[in-house]
């Protein structure tokens, strides 16, 4: 049977997502100017791009400011539990492998409290996106210290300053086994921003994006330094990271060309203090995932149940007339 | 019977070193002499017989009595087998705290629970020996089988402890038998520590009567991963335990066994567990190590990759949990097995599961607690914490299992009832359970077990993904992949559309229909029948592992002609209806569990301050009727006889 053109046409255009596909009917509610926003509008832009279809996408997030994300998102949307967006995660891509998971967390939600599945989830390497939304402050609580806060951060629960040094996101991420993805963004580079998330989804295995947010209510100024002064920015260029545009290459001109394979010079690079590193630190498409190491080699067909449960129970069934054929009891 | 003689026998070997009689069959024959071959003996029958093997961790005793109680099983002896487990994989040797063995019971007709104290024990040390006897589990004049190496140890020590044991034992009536078993099986095997084990089930297989072809079978079994020189060495223990026992000891017992009709399964608890769980069609079980459940997971691990599915070992409890959550999210209800300290990290993620309507199956194997308690030790404690653990209004289902069949049959409907409902649905299991063998029917698999394949169909348009009805509190469920059905599943308060809502009235509209969903489901359940008559002057009241030892309770104090019957709720929450016509038909009303109640005894303890047993608080809440309630909490199963004992009491109270 054949289909009349103009009928390929429009399920052409039906099928074609554009970016108000992608938008709940919910208005993000985040505050003017929150770095949660540019982070949003690229992950819609990415969808639109890769023609996500909206039923196959799960977004899955924690408790926090950022954790509001999959609200925002016409797709499944998983708002758990405060830390337990990884676990969460992992749980729907090792049964669903099809579907095409997203995890927005903080680094209150995945720094500190959700720490352990931090780590863990860095090991599983299971296929999915993970976006730390890092402003280095709790918000949604108002204003206490999180464990990326700067050492002297006076906040509600620090009034006289914070007294730690803060915690690495990117370090700490480098130096654990099968860590396959590691890049850092900023909400006030756009472009860079959408570029590194689109090669984090594009990268198969468990793609740790950090990026580094302003929050206008309680962190106002804490990253004006950076972005007064694009050359404390180093941007990380290279053929399988990021490749600049030429008008940001123009106003970033502090570059450096970092092979995504060198985790020496990745973990040396994601040390850095006094300037901000920006683009793909690490890649190794080689870490197998969690979930295909998993998959199971036979379907779970009922007929298969019954056999291996037979199986099971041939093991330890004593027949009504024993002619000692039959397997002794465990 | 003086030392003097034990030293006479020491020198001849002779084995026996007391006579006397035991409570379950008359005088023994003769006592007989090392390398006599003897006529063979007249078997005494016996109706049933309790029998307990221990010894230090790793010499095997735990195997020793799994293979006998199986042997046993197989020519149609009723069984229960109870684990006697040290809280540590290698305590000190020779020590009270390290015994390790089995109990069997063995019957001539079926068995629900462990009974009351041992007819005989064999033991390797005599420390473990006193364990047993100090925590009265050895009948005061029971048959004690006792390796004898020890008497000559070149540790003055230890010879000297094991002299006194001895002698401490014969002259509290017990009946010694000391066995040199380490010098029979050295002729065998160089280190006789591993096999003793074996020449003990000889010895057993002679001592009831047990066809010596199916113990072979069965060790034959047990070593199937061995190489044939292990099976071969094992065999001929085997053997020479079952020709030295018949040589040189006068005890012959037969407990008559009735074949079966239908074919049976032996297993214990955590294994039907499993079994359950492939049966259910679940696909995936995310769990954490934790004592008593992991055996469960144990053997699940092995069998679930068969079935193309999944037994995931997450990085902690509260991982488990969600990681169950997201595979039921997005695919099949999924399971999650722990026990008590596990549950009450889950419980933040099984509100998140309640307020989201994400099927899923708890099963919680109690142990002792609070804190890390007793991890190797039977309670009942922990079923408030299943019924009202979490913070908030979270209706969840919560049921238990009452025998080791039971563990199977309660996954099949767990997984069927958190699907139809969206529910969470807690399985309660215990200790006891987990590691007690008995024979149940052997299940037909069908395929009406197994949850549907997950719909992938698209959402029609307007339908919302909270549509609660408004009777019965259920909603759809979209899951990923469905066209048409996006939505936020949140924590948050939310309204039909999975929006978030602080709305006075939507807040109060989503916490009923998701408590409408229990009374829902309760009105499905059927009352549970009564044990005993349909009215009398005592009622008990159970749950749990504690069935078998209540109803056999109930069966003793009837042949009394005492007017006892007894209930066991498979649902605890939410209750079948018809539960408090039964409560009323009786005089008095006592709850019997395994877990903590203040005793009125007590000099600060009155009605107004008493803390009553887990279910009685419930039954009381309830039905407004004044449950008394019993229990104990000593790690170990309860006993018929000591339920007996407080029923008798209550009955005589005014």
């Amino acid at each position: 049977m054949t289909v009349p053109l103009t009928q390929c046409l429009l399920r052409l255009i039906d099928e074609n997502y554009t970016l108000t596909d992608y938008q709940s009917d919910i208005a993000p509610r985040w505050c003017t100017g929150c770095g949660d926003n540019s982070i949003l509008t690229a992950v819609q832009r990415l969808c639109r791009d890769e023609q996500l279809p909206p039923e196959k996408t799960v977004v899955v997030s924690g408790i926090g400011c950022s954790s509001r994300f999959p609200h925002y998102m016409n797709a499944y949307g998983f708002h758990g539990l405060h830390g337990r967006a990884l676990p969460v995660a992992e749980g729907i891509k090792l049964r669903r492998p099809d579907l095409h998971v997203f995890v927005t967390t903080g680094d209150g939600d995945c720094c500190s409290i959700g720490a352990a599945h931090w780590i863990h989830a860095i090991r599983y390497n299971m296929d999915m996106t993970v976006l730390l939304h890092d402003n280095e402050v709790y918000g949604l609580t108002k204003m206490q210290a999180s464990p990326t806060s700067p050492r002297g951060l006076k906040s509600n629960t620090t009034p006289r300053g914070a007294l730690l040094d803060p915690l690495n996101p990117l370090t700490v991420t480098l130096g654990v086994p099968n860590v396959s993805f590691v890049a850092q963004a900023v909400d006030w580079i756009p472009e860079v921003l959408f570029n590194i998330i689109a090669q984090a989804y594009r990268h198969k295995g468990f793609s740790f994006v950090r990026v580094l947010q302003r929050c206008p209510e309680f962190m106002d100024h804490r990253f004006d330094p950076w972005v007064q002064d694009p050359s404390k920015m180093r941007l990380l260029v290279h053929a399988d990271g990021v490749q600049l545009k030429p008008d940001i290459s123009r106003i970033y001109r502090n570059q450096e060309t970092h092979d995504p394979t060198d985790l020496h010079r990745a973990r040396e690079v994601a040390s850095l203090t006094e300037e901000i590193p920006v683009g793909v630190l690490y890649r190794n498409s080689a870490v197998p995932c969690y979930e295909d190491l998993r998959e199971g080699e036979r379907p779970n067909t009922p007929g298969l149940i019954r056999t291996v449960l037979n199986e099971e129970f041939d093991k330890v069934t004593i027949w009504p007339e024993d002619g000692g054929a039959t397997a002794p009891a465990e | 019977m003086t030392t003097d003689l034990y030293q006479e026998m020491d020198k001849t070997r002779a084995r026996r070193t007391r006579s006397g009689t035991s409570a379950s069959g008359p005088a023994s024959t003769v006592a007989q002499t090392a390398g006599v071959k003897s006529a063979p003996k007249p078997a005494v029958s016996l109706k049933e017989h309790i029998v307990e093997i221990v010894s230090d961790s790793g010499e095997g005793a735990q195997r020793c009595g799994q293979s006998f109680g199986a042997v046993a099983a197989r020519i149609g002896n009723g069984i229960w087998t109870v684990e006697i487990i040290p809280a540590e994989i290698q305590p000190p040797a020779r020590s009270i705290a390290g015994a390790s063995g089995n109990r069997v019971r063995l019957a001539s007709h079926r068995v629900t629970n462990g009974g009351d104290e041992a007819d005989l024990v064999v033991a390797f040390n005599e420390q473990v020996l006193l364990s047993r006897v100090r925590a009265g589990e050895i009948k005061p004049n029971g048959i004690v089988l006792l390796e004898n190496k020890w008497r000559n140890d070149g540790n003055a020590a230890i010879a000297a402890s094991y002299a006194q044991v001895c002698e401490e034992l014969s002259s509290a009536g017990y009946r010694l038998y000391e066995i040199p078993m380490e010098e029979e099986c050295v002729k065998y095997v160089p280190d006789p520590r591993r096999g003793k084990n074996m020449f003990a089930l000889g010895m057993l297989c002679s001592i009831y009567s047990l066809d010596l072809d199916l113990a072979r079978e069965q060790v034959r079994f047990v070593f199937r991963k061995k190489d044939e020189k292990v099976i071969d060495l094992n065999l001929e223990l085997l053997a020479a335990g079952h020709a030295w026992a018949d040589a040189n000891l006068d005890l012959k017992f037969v407990i008559p066994a009735v074949r079966p009709r239908e074919p049976q399964v032996v297993m214990n608890g955590n294994t039907a567990l499993a079994l359950g769980v492939v049966a259910s069609g679940m696909e995936v079980c995310a769990m954490y190590p934790i004592t008593p459940a992991t055996s469960a997971s144990h053997y699940l691990s092995d069998i679930f990759e068969k079935v193309g599915c999944v037994v995931h070992q997450a990085e902690d409890e509260i991982a488990a949990c969600t990681f169950a959550i997201g595979a039921s999210y997005a695919g099949k209800c999924a399971v999650t097995i722990t026990s008590g300290p596990g549950l009450s990290l889950k419980q933040e993620a099984l509100g998140l599961a309640v307020m989201s309507e994400i099927p899923l199956v708890v099963v919680n194997v109690q142990r002792g607690g609070p804190s890390t308690g007793q991890p190797t030790k039977v309670e009942q404690g922990d079923l408030l914490a299943a019924c009202f653990g979490g913070h908030g209004d979270a209706p969840k289902v919560v049921m238990a299992a009452s025998s080791i069949e039971d563990c199977f049959y309660s996954i099949v409907m767990a997984r069927k009832i958190a699907e139809t409902f969206n529910m969470v649905v807690v399985v309660l299991s215990d200790a006891s359970l987990a590691t007690a063998q008995q024979p149940f029917p052997r299940p037909h698999f069908n395929e009406d077990w197994l949850a549907p394949p997950i719909n992938q169909s698209p959402v029609p348009d307007g339908a919302k993904p909270y549509d609660w009805d408004s009777r019965t509190g259920l909603a759809s469920r979209f899951i990923p992949g469905q066209p048409n059905g996006m939505h936020c599943l949140t924590g948050l308060a939310h309204d039909r559309d999975s929006h978030v809502a602080y709305d006075p009235e939507v807040n109060q509209e989503g916490i009923r229909h998701r408590s409408l969903k229990l009374a829902a489901l309760q009105k499905t359940l059927k009352a549970p029948t009564l044990y005993g008559d349909s009215e009398g002057d005592l009622l008990l009241v159970g749950w749990g592992s504690t069935r078998g030892a209540i109803e056999e309770a109930v069966e003793r104090l009837r042949a009394e002609d005492l007017r006892v019957s007894s209930m066991h709720l498979k649902f605890l929450q939410p209750m079948a209806s018809g539960i408090r016509e039964l409560l009323q038909r009786f005089e008095k009303v006592m709850a019997i569990e395994n877990n903590w109640c203040d005793s009125l005894d007590d000099e600060l303890i009155a009605e107004d301050n008493r803390r009553y047993s887990n279910l009685a608080w419930l039954l009381r809440a309830r039905y407004l009727v004044d449950v008394d309630c019993w229990g104990e909490v000593r790690g170990q199963p309860l006993k018929p006889g000591a339920i007996v004992r407080a029923a008798r009491r209550k009955l005589e109270q005014r």
